[in-house]
């Protein structure tokens, strides 16, 4: 026991544990995912977190020692965002002809995701802080945190707030979709995209190459969208 | 496999660079992907040298958000007593979001005569 103890002080120092932790339990929930036939209810991420949550609450492990190790992953979000530019390459002659309805679809996606998640939330009740970091949710977590710091929001409360939104529309969007009988996946993979940022995105990428490719465009055109209407929308409820 | 990495790391690299100079609202790596596609679309040879990473990395975007999402467990109590508000907005908005959006693409395609191949 003792050699145990010892083995796992020196081990958990590593940044290996955790980054290794963090691969395991990703290859377990996409292993779930595509047991359970690629279902959007069983989403890997939501599987992973989970299951590295309950372990670091075993183990009385603090966040920033698993941050240590799973940095590496953490770190290929930037490449991963510079990657989307070879879906985006490849449609281009599409994209280019759907100019028209990419703009209409991200100026009434990005408007309803703004504006009703702070109807909701003022019909509930919801105080000041959290309505600014709704406000922003739909955008990718750098820009919403930006945007949400400089409307005197807090950066903590957004990131949660826009993780739960990415988990949320990914899990939605299949089943929401199927029963609106859109079969373009254009139109499919951008909402996702614009409503849900990279989680959504992510999300896209496993339904359909062209739903991937939309979904990367509508996230990095909201991007900049959400800093222009989030601030004006938010004015609209004050 | 290695030049691959390098493209994706210098346009990320120039895009943090350019937004913190010229003090751009939108995060350096999205800008570093607007910065590929140009390079895409202007160097012919560099599609089939990013080919396999961008395909490999994109195949897992999901894994890159674990690390954040279990940060974000420990935070959950940060929505305190508002929570059923907020999770109620987060969960309504989205649903409206997706659908509108996506109906508003599928409808304007087919006013404009823009129908998928």
């Amino acid at each position: 026991m003792n050699d145990f103890t010892e083995i796992w002080a020196y081990l958990s120092r590593q940044p290996l544990v955790w980054l290794t932790a963090t691969l395991a339990a990703y290859v377990i929930g996409d292993t779930c995912f595509r047991a359970a036939n690629r279902a959007p209810i069983v989403n890997p991420v939501l599987i992973s977190v989970i299951l590295l949550a309950g372990l670091l609450h075993l183990t009385a492990t603090p966040y920033a020692e698993y941050f240590q190790g799973a940095q590496f992953v953490h770190f290929l979000l930037g490449p991963a965002t510079v990657a989307l530019a070879f879906p985006l390459w490849e449609n281009l002659p599409r994209l280019r002809r759907a100019a028209i309805p990419i703009l209409a679809a991200l100026t009434v996606g990005s408007v309803t995701a703004v504006a009703t998640a702070l109807a909701i939330a003022q019909v509930l009740g919801v105080q000041s802080m959290p309505m600014i970091s709704l406000s922003v949710k739909s955008a990718t977590a750098p820009v919403a945190i930006g945007i949400s710091q400089s409307m005197g929001g807090s950066p903590t409360l957004t990131a949660v707030v826009v993780i739960l939104t990415g988990i949320c529309g990914a899990m939605v969007a299949t089943p929401l979709l199927n029963r609106l009988g859109l079969t373009d996946w254009r139109a499919r993979g951008f909402a996702l995209g614009v409503a849900a940022h990279g989680i959504g995105t992510a999300r896209a990428f496993q339904v359909h190459p062209t739903a991937g490719a939309f979904a990367g465009l509508g996230m990095a055109l909201n991007a900049v969208f959400t800093a222009l209407v989030a601030p004006l929308v938010l004015g609209l409820f004050n | 496999m290695i030049h691959a990495i390098l493209s994706l790391f210098l346009c990320q690299l120039l895009g943090e660079a350019l937004t913190r100079t010229l003090n751009l609202p939108l995060p350096g790596p999205v800008l570093g992907m607007i910065l590929m596609l140009l390079a895409l679309r202007f160097i012919p040879k560099l599609a089939e040298i990013m080919r396999p990473v961008a395909q490999g990395i994109l195949g897992h975007l999901s894994l890159l958000f674990v690390p954040a999402g279990v940060g974000v467990v420990g935070h959950i109590s940060q929505l305190g007593g508002q929570a059923i508000g907020i999770m109620a907005a987060i969960v309504g908005s989205t649903v409206l979001a997706i659908a509108a959006g996506a109906i508003t693409f599928a409808v304007v395609a087919k006013w404009t005569g823009n129908m998928d191949e």
